[in-house]
């Protein structure tokens, strides 16, 4: 054999081998292969079911947050640097896409207009200050685009690392969480083997904002009667809140401070418990800065109702027996898969923003299992079919050709397997169209080899013009396909993305399978015949 | 074994019926789609719900109906799909006017609430095993540990139970179940179950005679997005595709393969509103499909014609179209027709969620095939047979460029 001819020998071999070590693993015995295949081919949500849902963060909800501390916090600095003003409010611009966050500043006396500059420049950062048009005492508060964009981005990283952290302490195996489209502030999550929607996007989607909070009076059986009993005006620095509900289950309503005593931001850990009665409850405890300030309010209100408050509604309003410094539990009517929920969304932390669903589409696992079962069936008729045909047609070429095809699909497999990418619907249309135009390949190399033939060539020459000839061709066809599949590839989302993967894998093992390994396999049979021989083609 | 034994088939002068063959089913297409009915897009690109129930016997749909009247749902319709013994139904619904983002998937509550209408609820409090998530029957598992496995700690336990509910649950969903269990005793043949983990089970939950399948949600934007996505990059491809071409050939070339490409796109989408079938997204990935399909062998036929122009650039262009696809013919035939065989095994084999896609490539195949003989090569001889006086400007300009690139 020509030194040639066996250095491109051992490079296919070491292809072959490394692609099938790359699927199957170092495994020990069958149960284990099974379980490395199983573990490396990824199929998509549309073949093994799954949970996929596009969602909107509402960033505007964090922003307005921002907006609102701003407005009290310059109230304060207003007072603590005797700067005498007639009122502040919040003015914004909600036309204008995105909005435009505005303070609104009136009857600040001239002579302390310098003091309100150093004021703002020193204290409020993100905030341009100009004067009110029209009113030499009035300004206004402008929240500066840039922060504004930058608040926008944060709450979207935040929240999609919110939702990551309830995600994989929900146990979902392999989940995506990933930015969807451009600059809508959209995520796309996919979770993989969840076909109970309902559960998962209830833990995704609440805020699960916890405070505690001291109970001023109630509880109402309405919102009314409880404005009604302080005569249609509130107590100061308090605010009605629904909850806890009712033996009976109906509606109540609680007068509660308007400032937490703590929030759940000051929570260390929430685990699932059983209760005193073996009802299920959620216990917490706090960090060392919560525990001091809950250790102070329990303790001088000993006697007092402490709301615990989810979300803006009071789940429960259990007596403060004692002071509490660290723990605490939570009681309510809970179910065992709510109270699960409950402490991993109370462990996550709270969403800065509400999450809003654009689409859901949950595949439950007996389709994918159909759609798999009848995809596997219809492949391997479909590639028997081409494949004996070949044989039938080219007789001995048609084993290079079979070989080749075969050779082709494991490089993809391995190629998918290795890029963790994971095998769609869509992605099969390309697995579909590359041996396709595998077996084109092949098609137009053997038509070629014939036609040189024909014209009277001997065997080597006509093999190596057969090649030749058709390489030209090939290459055209390859680079057209794969030129669109990458367009496919930067512009295009899930579905259509997938598709030009697979393409794009598939084209260039096809252009190493059906032009260097067959005709590597080609010299390699003509190297050990004798001269003169007719080739089975 | 060979089909074709040098053919000599005069193409060319045979292309006006194949032409107004064409002219014809892309009229009707384009016909249907105007002003028939249409194209008839899935969810996935109209936005509504869909929801798909497997039964586990013969489903009583006007019981079905008059529940979804009761919901408000007129709209909804019903469609029994894949094979009568499957029991298989899905119930869809459009976009309401009135749907607003943050009740999106109020239709699919709906949904279900109607089949709980039909088919009972269940005693309150307990879990339908049909439809649970294995977390949920992990949690009900956890919450009751019918193997005492709380004093190995809660992970273990966990661990424990969310492998044995997986376990339940995949045993639930592999044929020939299918997704549906008649009564939990039937669960006793999962290895790992002990007759405390039935009683247990038995205890939390109840096995309904449904089962959902697949849900579908889709608001106004995401459809609306996807649907133009969807073309913008088809466009695009073609584009990039025309481009190569005129770099790699000629511009002429590139211009009549992506209109050849172009008109089987038509003419197949064509099928799909006279036939009023569905464009979904896996359908758009057929199309995906075909435009690589249909280039790839129209550039095949372009590639021989350049050769044999180069050889010989004397002979008449016509007679040398004709050789140069009496060259490649066979290579055609075989190429299309184990494309054919192949797609036609996923046509028959795929099952409900491929037919869509099988069926616009087993059409796509065909008209890809023919569209490269008879519309892109007679583009490419029409604008060759001109004579070189009759264009002014920019056409001047391309004959040159032309002129230049058949010299090189």
């Amino acid at each position: 054999m020509q030194t040639k001819l066996r250095g491109r020998v051992i490079l296919i071999a070491v292809v072959i081998v490394a692609c099938i070590l790359g699927i199957t693993g170092f495994p020990k015995n069958v149960q284990e292969l099974k379980e490395n295949v199983h573990n490396r081919i990824h199929f998509g949500l549309d073949l093994k079911g799954g949970t996929h849902m596009v969602l909107r963060v509402q960033v505007e909800d964090a922003v307005n947050i921002i907006a609102d501390q701003a407005n009290e916090r310059l109230k304060d600095e207003l007072k603590a640097k005797n700067i005498a003003y007639a009122d502040v409010k919040r003015s914004d611009l909600t036309d204008s896409q995105p909005p435009v966050h505005r303070i609104e500043l009136r009857g600040v006396p001239q002579e302390k207009s310098a003091d309100l500059k150093a004021l703002v420049t020193e204290q409020f950062p993100d905030w341009e200050l100009a004067n009110y048009p029209g009113d030499p005492t009035g300004w206004l508060l402008t929240m500066k685009t840039t922060s504004g964009v930058n608040l926008r981005n944060q709450a979207q990283l935040q929240a999609m690392e919110t939702i990551r952290r309830r995600v994989d302490a929900y146990g979902v195996a392999e989940p995506t969480i990933a930015e969807y489209g451009q600059g809508d502030f959209e995520l796309v999550v996919e979770l993989p083997g969840v076909d109970d929607p309902t559960r998962v996007k209830d833990l995704i989607q609440s805020t699960a904002l916890l405070e505690l909070k001291l109970v001023q009076d109630g509880p109402y059986p309405s919102r009314e009667a409880g404005l009604a009993a302080h005569g249609g005006v509130l107590p100061p620095d308090t605010q009605l809140l629904p909850g806890p509900p009712a033996q009976n289950g109906a509606e109540q309503w609680s007068l509660v401070n308007r400032v937490a005593a703590v929030t759940g931001s000051d929570l260390q850990g929430a685990e699932p418990s059983h209760g005193m009665d073996g009802r299920p409850t959620v216990n917490f405890n706090l960090t060392r800065d919560g525990a001091a300030r809950f250790s102070r309010v329990t303790g001088a209100n000993v006697g007092k109702l402490l709301a615990i408050v989810l979300d803006g509604r009071v789940v429960e309003a259990p007596v403060i027996k004692n002071q509490i410094s660290d723990r605490g539990e939570i009681e309510g009517a809970f179910t065992p898969e709510q109270v699960q929920d409950l402490a991993l969304k109370l462990r996550s932390g709270a969403l800065p923003a509400t999450i809003k669903t654009e689409s859901e589409e949950t595949v439950g696992p007996s389709l994918g299992m159909d759609s798999i079962r009848h995809g596997v069936i219809a492949s391997i008729v479909g590639l028997a079919a081409v494949m004996g045909f070949m044989l039938i047609y080219y007789r001995g070429s048609g084993i290079n050709a079979d070989l080749a095809l075969v050779l082709n699909l494991v490089i993809l497999i391995a190629a998918l397997a290795y890029f963790a990418a994971n095998l769609t619907l869509p992605g099969i249309a390309g697995v579909i169209l590359t041996v396709g135009m595998g077996v084109d390949s092949n098609v137009l190399i053997f038509e070629r080899i014939r036609e040189e033939l024909r014209l009277g060539k001997a065997v080597g020459a006509a093999v190596s013009g057969g090649f030749e000839h058709a390489f030209v061709t090939i290459i055209d066809t390859h680079v057209t396909t794969v030129v669109s599949a990458m367009i496919l590839f930067t512009f295009g989302t899930g579905p259509i993305k997938g598709f030009a993967v697979t393409l794009t894998i598939g084209l260039l093992a096809n252009l190493f399978t059906s032009v260097f390994v067959s005709r590597t396999i080609f010299e390699y049979v003509l190297s050990r015949r004798e001269k003169g021989a007719e080739l089975s083609i | 074994m060979e089909f074709f034994h040098e053919p000599k088939i005069g193409w060319m002068a045979k292309k006006w019926p194949f032409i107004g063959m064409s002219l014809l089913l892309a009229a009707a297409g384009l016909i249907s789609m105007a002003v028939h009915h249409g194209l008839t897009y899935g969810i996935d690109f109209r936005g509504g719900t869909l929801v798909h129930v497997k039964f586990a016997k013969s489903p009583d749909l006007d019981a079905l109906r008059r529940q979804l009247d009761q919901q408000n749902l007129r709209g909804a319709t019903l469609q029994r799909i894949g094979l009568a013994s499957d029991h298989e139904v899905i119930i869809s619904l459009d976009l309401q006017a009135t749907t607003s983002s943050a009740a999106l998937d109020t239709g699919k509550k709906a949904i279900l609430a109607a089949l709980g209408g039909v088919y009972g609820t269940g005693p309150v409090g307990k879990v339908d095993f049909n439809n649970a998530s294995p977390a949920t029957v992990a949690d009900r598992l956890l919450a009751s540990d019918p193997l005492g496995l709380s004093s190995k700690g809660l992970e273990a336990a966990q661990k424990a139970y969310r492998d044995l509910a997986d376990a339940l649950v995949n045993f639930r969903n592999s044929p020939p179940r299918s997704g549906l269990i008649a009564d939990v005793p039937e669960l006793s043949l999962v290895k790992g179950v002990t007759p405390a983990v039935i009683s247990a089970l038995a205890n939390d939950c109840y096995c309904s005679s449904y089962a959902v399948k697949n849900t579908e949600v889709v608001g106004p934007k995401v459809g609306e997005d996807l649907r133009r996505q969807a073309l913008y990059v088809t466009l695009a491809g073609l584009g990039a595709m025309l481009i190569y071409i005129w770099f790699r050939f000629e511009l002429i070339y590139g211009v009549a393969a992506v209109v050849a490409t172009f008109h089987d796109v038509i003419i197949t989408l064509g099928f799909f509103s006279l036939l009023n079938k569905e464009i979904t997204l896996t359908v758009i990935a057929a199309l995906l499909t075909l435009v690589g399909y249909s280039m790839n062998d129209t550039i095949v036929v372009f590639d021989r014609i350049r050769e044999n122009f180069r050889l010989n650039k004397r002979e008449n262009f016509v007679d040398l179209v004709n050789r140069s696809i009496n060259q490649t013919l066979s290579r055609t035939i075989l190429t299309s027709g184990l494309t054919f065989l192949a797609v036609l095994s996923l046509f028959l084999f795929g099952g409900e969620v491929i037919h869509g896609f099988a069926f616009a490539l087993v059409v796509g195949v065909i008209i890809g095939t023919y569209s490269s003989i008879f519309i892109a090569s007679p583009i490419v001889v029409f604008f060759h047979q001109r004579p070189p006086k009759m264009g002014v400007g920019e056409k001047v300009k391309v004959y040159e460029r032309e002129a230049a690139g058949a010299r090189r």
